[in-house]
């Protein structure tokens, strides 16, 4: 099968045209480097099935990013049957300066002009078939958002594939053009593969270049010292790129003819007017990110529960009671969707439940779907559609081009904690999914700062821990009668984001000390979201959640069960008896201790131990922690509706939730109505602050498995270890700061004197001891 | 000799020469500031620093400390 590879500048439309050719589902953004590794699809529209790869978007086959890097070798190694090269035409000299060096390359290519519409729109022409006769590479006009010029694109390509091609350089006619011919009759004379490109990079002092070919590099020196240039002297480096820029605006720039001449103010323009205005730009921000959030979480949405009158709302006595929020406040679009979903999967489960009753009647068959299975799958199934509708607005943020222009906004003040605006846009991406988030800092090249923002990506909760939030921060409600739990809601984000910042702060104090990358970014045009990328996006999203759902999650939910209902010599514990005997029950009791000082450890009594478990289980799946709980509540609930007495904490409830309480315990179905989560709180007596503090330690602490793996797979060997440690102790500390401030607020005072300690120590040991600076 | 990052927000100038580390250096020209190329001075951001610049074309942002690496043409 022949290969064609993509290859163009960040955010030129290469993925958008993947996904046309291959009617793929990738994931395309509006800002520079949403793809950050090479992906292969299959074109099976043409006469012959085509392999398509997608490499990262490049500005130059320099070898100074790693996704750089990737490009350049995939195209020199892996040697595709022809490059596709994207030339985004509403940025024509750029754009050329990556076809100017990818031509130098021994490789069939193809330039593929896209954004005609946007061209077009813009009453602006271009000459293509002059510039094909001046590049002499064939040129096919194309725009892969509204799909045109596809076949005729692929049909060139395949008939240019089938010729051999041998590199060419815009800089044959320059002052240098002896230089690269003396270097590449070298190489040639080596044998080597691709001469003219490694004859030119080697001039440009490319340093993969000269690690590859050590014995030419005497040789080239001498050559150049027989050159000099007035405007550059020695700098080949900037004369190579400048005589590039100058063939460009002298050949190929005329061929563009623009309709306006000069600076004109587009829409864009006038969008960014406001946007960044200097007074308006953080306050907009500000204003963007709350609402993101009230829309997603809040049960008094717009506030108006104040101004209406709102006994209608609650549809009171239909089957969708409470679906769009209670006689407190009107819910918010996300809680409308996950009210929606959570009366479903009620349903389904209970139809689910009668269906295995009508089959059997054994009774642990009984408890393992109800109570193992669709408790903790409903659990977790429920909040899909919140998740996702936060994941909406976070991509239409990205798609719009907003989350570049926050990079830029937000830059002086991200620069003061050690990290630059850029290193923004992948934490802010970890509100949806720390996997994607910690793949895109491949975009960010300075090391440090890559390390620094992998590590606190997990601390901008992602949407499988806001479950977690949602049916904790839900039960304190409930159990201790606390209004306003979005606030604590919206309170737990910040404390995230302040862990981020201290945590980055002290790394860069100490660990990762080292000056900030430079910040050196495009802003994209702003423009309408595409429906239809936002949609296959989405639907990628929840495809990727459901089979998590039914994967990794119900196998945790069936393993707990089992652990949690058996002992250790494989005998079923009845319900009658107490759970303390299970296998689950001994795990837990034996690590319980060590959360002692987070508040959900010993002091919790004897059935303490479901949080140690939990937050134990988090570590497979965020998800888990939830499923967990469900499973382990419904056995609680079975458990008191045998003995009572087991409701250590019945002093803290109100009467009505205890009614409650006992009404469900009645009915006997224990696996609905988020009174789990109250059902726990009753049985173990954990308070407010012990609550608040497993959300913070389940928020800090190492991520899911697949954002683990991933950090493993981005970082440097040896850096993975002492990033899980780094979890695990800053999601100890903090969590522990938490529970003590909340329990003795006094204690507020030691913490904040000893971190200004920590502090201060590292300042006057890094005055003592300054990095030497780089050259 | 008058730097990038000595522009006014919506003055324009021609790019005399590059300066400053050489990652940086390569990475400005790159991205087309190159000598001979002329820039226009968009805005600056709210609290001062990054500053964007149309270049070719196109928006760019980079940093007083960045923009300080450009030497343009004139002389005051």
């Amino acid at each position: 099968m022949k290969r064609f590879a993509l290859a163009g500048n960040p955010n030129c439309g290469k993925t958008t045209l993947f996904n046309s050719l291959t009617g793929s589902t990738a994931h395309v953004g509006n800002w520079p480097g949403v793809t950050v590794d090479k992906r292969e699809g299959v074109y099976k529209k043409g006469a012959e099935p085509i392999s398509i790869v997608d490499l990262p978007g490049i500005y130059s086959l320099s070898p100074y990013t790693p996704e750089e890097v990737v490009s350049r070798n995939y195209i020199l190694d892996e040697k595709p049957d022809c490059v596709i090269n994207i030339v985004d035409v509403t940025n024509l000299e750029r754009n050329l300066y990556l076809t100017t060096q990818i031509m130098e390359m021994d490789v069939p290519v193809v330039i593929a002009l896209n954004m005609m519409d946007i061209l077009e729109k813009q009453g602006d022409r271009i000459n293509a078939k002059e510039l094909e006769k001046r590049l002499n590479i064939p040129v096919v006009e194309i725009s892969a958002l509204k799909n045109t010029g596809m076949d005729e694109l692929m049909k060139v390509a395949l008939a240019t594939c089938k010729k051999e091609r041998k590199g060419v350089t815009v800089l044959e006619h320059t002052e240098l053009s002896h230089l690269i011919g003396d270097v590449r009759i070298a190489l040639q004379g080596q044998e080597v593969a691709n001469p003219l490109f490694h004859a030119i990079k080697l001039i440009e002092n490319d340093e993969i270049e000269i690690a590859m070919h050590p014995q030419t590099v005497k040789m080239v020196e001498e050559f150049k010292n027989t050159f000099t240039n007035d405007l550059f002297g020695t700098d080949f480096e900037a004369l190579v790129a400048d005589a590039r820029y100058r063939h460009i605006t002298k050949n190929y720039s005329p061929l563009l003819t623009k309709k306006a001449k000069g600076i004109k103010l587009t829409s864009s323009d006038k969008a960014d007017r406001i946007l960044t205005n200097k007074w308006l730009a953080i306050p907009i921000f500000l204003v963007i990110l709350f609402s993101m959030f009230h829309l997603t979480f809040s049960e008094n949405f717009l506030f108006l529960s104040g101004i209406l009158n709102k006994d209608w709302v609650s549809l009171a006595g239909t089957h969708f009671e409470g679906l769009f929020g209670s006689g407190e406040g009107i819910a918010a679009p996300g809680v409308v969707l996950f009210n929606l979903m959570d009366i479903i999967t009620a349903t389904l489960s209970g139809w689910i439940g009668e269906g295995v009753a009508n089959l059997t009647s054994t009774e642990w068959i009984l408890n393992l779907v109800n109570d193992g299975i669709l408790a903790g799958l409903c659990a977790v199934l429920s909040f899909v559609p919140q998740i996702i509708f936060l994941l909406l607005l976070l991509s239409i943020l990205e798609d719009t081009g907003y989350m570049a222009r926050v990079a830029f906004i937000l830059d002086k003040i991200f620069r003061k904690f050690g990290v630059s605006g850029r290193a923004f846009i992948p934490m802010i991406m970890g509100f949806g999914c720390s996997v994607p988030a910690m793949i895109n800092t491949r975009t960010l090249a300075d090391e440090r700062e890559r390390i620094l923002t992998i590590r606190t990506i997990p601390f901008f909760t992602c949407g499988a821990k806001l479950p977690i939030l949602a049916a904790v921060t839900g039960a304190i409600a409930m159990a201790f009668n606390v209004a306003n739990v979005d606030l604590i809601t919206y309170a737990l984000y910040v404390i995230g984001m302040a862990t981020a910042v201290i945590t980055i702060l002290v790394m860069r104090g100490t660990t990762q000390r080292g000056e900030i990358a430079p910040f050196i970014m495009e802003l994209p045009t702003y423009h309408m979201p595409s429906f239809k990328a936002l949609m296959i996006h989405l639907w990628d999203k929840t495809k990727h959640y459901i089979k998590k759902v039914f994967t990794v999650i119900l196998a945790s939910t069936i393993i707990v069960w089992f652990l949690s209902n058996f002992r250790w010599n494989w005998t079923i514990i009845e319900a009658k008896e107490t759970m303390n005997e299970s296998i689950l029950a001994s795990i837990g009791q034996f690590m319980q201790p060590i959360f002692t000082p987070l508040g959900f450890g010993s002091q919790l009594g004897s059935l303490g131990w479901v949080f140690a478990v939990a937050a134990i289980l988090g570590l497979i799946a965020k998800e888990n922690v939830i499923a967990g709980f469900l499973t382990l509540s419904s056995v609680i609930l079975a458990m008191m509706a045998v003995n009572p007495d087991i409701l250590v904490n019945a002093g803290v409830l109100s009467e009505e939730v205890l009614a409650e309480l006992n009404a469900l315990i009645e009915s006997g179905e224990f696996g609905e109505d988020g009174y789990e989560v109250v059902a726990m709180i009753a049985a173990t007596g954990i308070e407010i602050p012990g609550l608040i503090s497993f959300i913070v330690f389940n928020m800090t602490t190492i991520p899911c498995f697949a954002a683990v793996a991933t950090a493993r797979g981005e970082l440097k060997k040896g850096t993975a270890k002492w990033t899980i440690l780094f979890w695990i102790l800053t999601s100890y500390i903090v969590s522990m700061a938490t529970y003590c401030i909340l329990t003795w607020w006094w204690t507020a005072f030691i913490f904040v004197a000893l971190m200004t300690l920590v502090i201060c120590i590292i300042r006057l040991y890094n005055k003592k001891h300054p990095i030497a600076k780089r050259g | 000799m008058k730097r990038l990052s000595d522009f006014l927000v919506g003055e324009v100038g021609i790019v005399k020469k590059v300066n400053g580390e050489r990652m940086i250096r390569r990475r400005l020209f790159d991205m087309g500031i190159t000598p001979g190329a002329e820039i226009y001075m968009r805005k600056k951001a709210p609290l001062g620093d990054p500053i964007e610049i149309t270049i070719r074309g196109y928006e760019l942002t980079l940093r007083n400390m960045e923009a300080k690496c450009i030497e343009m043409e004139g002389n005051n």
